[in-house]
């Protein structure tokens, strides 16, 4: 009874991590600059490794590889933000702008100088 | 369940494989040899479950430190022109 209902849970979780691993992935493909892409990729590194391995987990049951796959987990945790830090900060020191809908500082301009436009 | 997972794995290390392929900038083609580092490394671990033998997982953990260490050199050859590049030391001199 209890190993048909891990055997359930672990399946729900794998299939979510797989969906996630390929939305991750189609959104690398799809995303129209770097940042975004960047935040595509990042949703395989957290949600879709994550639930995955915690799938994994369960069907492993109490034993030593489940502590190697909670030390892979740990290793996408603590790695993968730094390398897409990295990333990011590489890019903006090679002058790869974020693309944006609006520019958002014009807008900030304008506002402070219309009252001044409006009482003249 | 496992055979999903591996499919679902390999679609989408060919979807990021296109992106490398494609990528406009350098930056675009190290985040997806970074992906293609992580998928690989879940493709062991469910591959190694589908044969029913998970010490696959060791290889696995050596994989995510290479990949790590390989995404850092990269961006710091890309941005400094050499790997040796010290902060330190070029502001003192």
């Amino acid at each position: 009874m209890i190993s048909l209902l891990l055997d359930i849970l672990s399946g729900i979780l794998i299939i979510a991590g797989s969906v996630f691993i390929v939305i991750g992935a189609v959104g690398l493909v799809r995303m129209p600059d770097l940042y975004t892409r960047m935040h595509a990729a990042s949703v395989i590194d957290t949600l879709g490794a994550g639930l995955l391995i915690s799938g994994l987990m369960l069907q492993a049951g109490f034993t030593l590889v489940t502590l190697k796959l909670f030390f892979i987990f740990a290793l996408f945790f603590f790695t993968g933000p730094v390398a897409t830090h990295a990333l990011a900060q590489a890019a903006l020191g090679e002058d790869i702008k974020p693309q944006l809908d609006e520019d958002r500082r014009d807008r900030l301009d304008r506002s402070q100088t219309a009252p001044a436009d409006g009482g003249a | 369940m496992f055979t999903a997972a591996t499919i679902a794995i390999l679609v989408a290390l060919a979807l990021v494989v296109v992106r490398a392929t494609r990528g406009p900038t350098v930056f675009d083609r190290v985040l997806a040899s970074n992906s293609v580092g992580t998928l690989a490394i879940l493709l062991l671990a469910v591959v190694g479950f589908l044969n029913g033998r998970p010490e696959w997982l060791d290889i696995g953990l050596t994989y995510g430190l290479l990949n790590v260490i390989s995404t850092l050199a990269v961006l710091k050859f890309f941005r400094h022109g050499d790997l040796a590049y010290d902060d330190e030391e070029e502001r003192s001199s």
